[in-house]
């Protein structure tokens, strides 16, 4: 395996949100392959603060993919080419030597460009409080072992659970559809006891909220399943728009 | 010059103390809660269910966080599980003892043992909050909760959602926030660093805070600030911490009068994948469950850099086993990682510059196939894959000790005070229960607690009892001086414009640190870190280089900010850890130690919490909060 590589990158630069944007190319020789693509960008931010140059802004934090705070796009793919992965776990042995890479912010109407590649998803978080919750409030809760749930079932909700609200669905969708987001957030609590009291009233709600933030409809293409980093599939979709309200 | 500090510790018997209390709180009615506004910082497993529970009472909360969300925060990552003492019976004691006396040993001694016995009582109605917020807990076959051993505990008390309860608790938690959102009680303000608290007359009423998208200061007012921060593990650069994990908000509050407890309390887990190239950002932790079924071993043979499966068993040393025969490698944290250091310092080491073991799952592959090692471990195999490139089903894992939680915090009272008054610190922010070591699976209880519990009535009470005198004019100008304070920080950290990016500097900090204040300590290595550190310091003010933009989005100036305060902290971690003259938990002091190596704590002088005080441009000083059981008496440590 080779050690070290060279990276071209295209990068989208955007000063603020009204700005107009364009994407800038920078090289790198010398780098290690143990590195992540993140890892690499600090360092070329690294070289570009010494040059008196504004660095690469771009959302990370847990860098293990749990967080779901990084992604852009590597050659037009959320989160790059390696199946279930978040852009903050794919390292540099995943290219060639002398590769070149354009990387890109998620494009869609309801994630606007803060800078660079960050972008503002808070319309998720809108999302969720239209109607992702459960109706409990705390003081009220009655004793957990009351409340049987199958392994089976358990297993499920918790499968649709793992959404971390990265966006790439959203990203990979040519209608920029949040529909596998919400369908997961239906799924998981819908599935489960706890969940049926504000069952309906949630998936109106939710659904309401998405087309009021200005996601698309869903596109049937599939693109988010192969786009997201949990594997979340699909099929969640049907599920949701089986759900009467 | 030392003082004693009152832990408000409720009155009789400490068991049902907590409930009690309870009983005895003030009532305010929904209108009298409106009036007043609080402040959390942090969103977060302590900080989102805080702010969600005070905005169900009727409060007036706002939130304040740096991420976009606070789904990001850094409670998403926590794998493990969350311990509670819940049976299918009701008013479980004797689990509940048994959880409370695992917390106090497994800190060593060092938290206050009140506070430890709240936490097991309160832990079984922690569980039934979050099943009824939809949290998708293991199951058994009858459709009850699951549970799990964790952590060398002797009994099955964890609860568990596949290697992700940190992140179904949060987003329990943040659901639960969000309703709030929506329903306009709670205002969120994401993408926001907390930088100077308000003080007026004595009491905190309210932050300053940078807008990270267009720089701007903003002055929020409050009666009650909650801080639900996190820990501090990342002043030494790589830690298992999220990047963005920062002392900054704890640190301001110390230095404006709350004292600091136990800094020198920071826990290195032993299972971490090592650090590699200069460049690498972080270290990721590899579940502790690993050590069920992975021998930890090293060559014999100093300089054997055979391929691990070609080192014959005879040239292969199972040290964990071979010291601790009855515990094997399930031997707790600290121990572990001491052993693993000690090691690979007498140059046995594998890997990058010698600084990791093998973790090797071989003989259990044989002994019961490789599906069911898959089954168990296929997220994090795959995990290791993905990160180094090799897969451990066929070859052994290379692991070495990462930071990991920081026990240590703002000194609190029993009901979450700090000693700020109107000054209230939740989750890893505080110090109160772990003591000198957490015990597995207690983290996120603890958040919860405090979150869901603990804080809500502490505010209640607070708020009943108290009356606010301040005018609004001595109020105007202590938001005012706080914002010239913040901006003050701000000029004289863009103005320097030198040569080096925050990064390196903070490498730096991290490399001395962990070097002379990580698993194991002593006085001349302490002492030379700090004289290490002042250097560092100082080079960093003359000679750091961070963009000059303030009113766009500046992610050196955040980092810039942070690492000048973790300058801070560090030198206060070294000066608790070169003062506390005994070996316990997880502050391992080379100079307190039996002949056969392990830790020699001393009650006599050190069956306390040391709390420091800030002075400006002196010596910080230390005061103590002495420490006493009665219910779980003081025993030691063995796992021989």
């Amino acid at each position: 395996m080779i050690e070290r590589i060279s990276l071209n990158l295209h990068i989208w630069r955007q000063e603020s949100p009204s700005s107009q944007g364009t994407f800038e190319k920078y090289s790198m020789s010398d780098v290690s392959t143990k590195l992540s693509l993140l890892e690499a960008l600090d360092k070329l931010n690294d070289d570009l603060i010494i040059n008196g140059c504004r660095p690469i802004n771009f959302d990370h934090d847990c860098r293990e993919g749990i967080c779901g705070s990084c992604g852009f796009l590597v050659n037009g793919q959320p989160h790059g080419p390696k199946d279930g992965t978040t852009i903050c776990q794919l390292y540099l042995r995943q290219f060639r030597d002398n590769t070149t890479l354009k990387l890109e912010p998620w494009r869609a109407k309801a994630f606007p460009i803060v800078q660079d590649l960050v972008v503002d998803r808070s319309s998720f978080d809108r999302v969720i409080g239209s109607g992702g919750f459960c109706s409990n409030y705390y003081e009220k809760a009655p004793e957990a072992n009351e409340i049987k749930v199958s392994q089976e079932r358990s297993f499920s909700a918790f499968e649709t659970a793992t959404c971390i609200g990265c966006g790439a669905c959203v990203a990979s969708c040519r209608n920029a559809s949040a529909s596998l987001f919400v369908a997961a957030k239906l799924a998981h609590l819908g599935q489960l006891p706890q969940g049926q009291y504000l069952r309906l009233t949630r998936v109106k709600q939710m659904k309401e909220q998405m087309i009021l933030e200005g996601f698309g409809s869903c596109s049937n293409n599939l693109d988010c399943e192969a786009a997201c980093p949990k594997e979340i599939s699909a099929n969640w979709i049907s599920w949701m728009n089986r759900e009467k309200y | 010059m030392r003082h004693l500090l009152d832990p408000c510790l409720p009155t009789g018997t400490f068991e049902g103390a907590w409930e009690r209390q309870q009983k005895t709180l003030p009532s305010l009615t929904c209108q009298m809660r409106q009036e007043w506004k609080i402040i959390v910082v942090g969103g977060g497993l302590a900080g989102s269910s805080v702010a969600a529970t005070l905005a169900e009472q009727g409060f007036q909360v706002r939130l304040i966080t740096f991420h976009d969300s606070p789904r990001r925060a850094h409670s998403v990552a926590a794998q493990g599980g969350i311990n509670a003492a819940k049976s299918m019976k009701r008013d479980d004691r004797e689990g509940i003892n048994q959880l409370f006396k695992d917390t106090v040993r497994g800190g060593d001694f060092r938290a206050r043992e009140a506070s430890c016995l709240r936490l097991a009582e309160i832990s079984s109605s922690i569980i039934d909050q979050c099943v009824a917020q939809g949290v998708p807990f293991a199951r058994e076959y009858d459709g009850t909760l699951a549970t799990r051993r964790f952590g060398g505990a002797l009994i099955s008390r964890t609860f568990y959602a596949r290697g992700q309860t940190g992140q179904q608790l949060l987003y329990g938690a943040y659901q639960a926030l969000m309703r709030q959102v929506a329903n306009k009680t709670v205002e969120l303000l994401p993408r926001r660093d907390v930088l100077e608290l308000v003080k007026v007359q004595g009491l905190i009423r309210g932050v300053v805070s940078r807008n990270l998208l267009n720089g701007k200061l903003e002055v929020y007012r409050a009666h009650a600030v909650l801080l639900a921060t996190g820990g501090y593990s990342n002043v030494y650069f790589l830690s298992t911490n999220s990047i963005k994990s920062n002392a900054s908000a704890i640190w301001r509050a110390h230095r404006q009068g709350a004292f600091f407890a136990n800094p020198s309390f920071t826990q290195i887990h032993p299972t971490c994948i090592p650090a590699g190239d200069v460049y690498q950002s972080k270290l990721t932790l590899m579940s502790e469950s690993l050590r069920n079924d992975g021998r930890i071993w090293l060559p014999r043979q100093l300089g054997d850099e055979r391929n691990p499966s070609q080192i014959p068993e005879s040239q292969r040393d199972y040290f964990l086993e071979r010291l601790y025969p009855r515990y094997g490698n399930l031997v707790p944290r600290d121990v572990a990682s001491r052993r693993i250091k000690a090691f690979c310092d007498a140059g046995l080491g594998v890997g990058n510059e010698g600084r990791s073991v093998y973790l090797d799952l071989r003989d259990a592959i044989r002994m019961k196939g490789i599906e069911e090692i898959k089954a168990k471990y296929g997220n994090l195999t795959e995990m290791y894959q993905r990160i180094v490139g090799e897969d451990p089903l066929s070859m052994p894992m290379r692991i070495y000790p990462a930071p990991h939680y920081s026990m240590g915090g703002l000194w609190v009272d029993y009901n979450l005070m700090s000693t700020l008054p109107g000054l209230f610190v939740l989750g890893e922010a505080n110090c109160t229960v772990h003591g000198a070591n957490r015990l597995g699976a207690n983290a996120l209880l603890q958040c919860l607690t405090d979150g869901y519990c603990i804080a809500p009535s502490s505010i209640n009470a607070w708020l009943a009892a108290k009356t606010f005198s301040a005018s609004q004019l001595e109020i105007d100008e202590a938001c005012n001086d706080a914002v010239l304070c913040a901006r003050r920080r701000i000029d004289d950290l863009i103005k320097v414009q030198g040569k080096t990016p925050v990064d390196v500097f903070h490498r730096k900090l991290g490399e001395i640190m962990i070097d002379k204040c990580g698993i194991s300590r002593n006085q001349s290595g302490l002492e030379e870190g700090l004289r290490q550190i002042k250097a560092l310091q100082y080079e960093f003010h003359q000679d750091v280089r961070i963009s000059p933009e303030v009113s766009c989005p500046n992610p050196e100036l955040e980092k810039g900010l942070r690492v000048a305060d973790f300058f801070e902290l560090a030198q206060l971690m070294l000066t608790d850890a070169l003062s506390r003259e005994e070996s316990c938990g997880a502050h391992f002091r080379e100079e307190y130690q039996t002949i056969e190596g392990e830790a020699m704590r001393d009650d006599e002088r050190f069956s306390h919490i040391a709390a420091w005080e800030y002075v400006s441009n002196s010596k910080s000083i230390k005061h103590l909060e002495k420490l006493s059981f009665k219910d779980c008496k003081p025993n030691k440590r063995s796992y021989k």
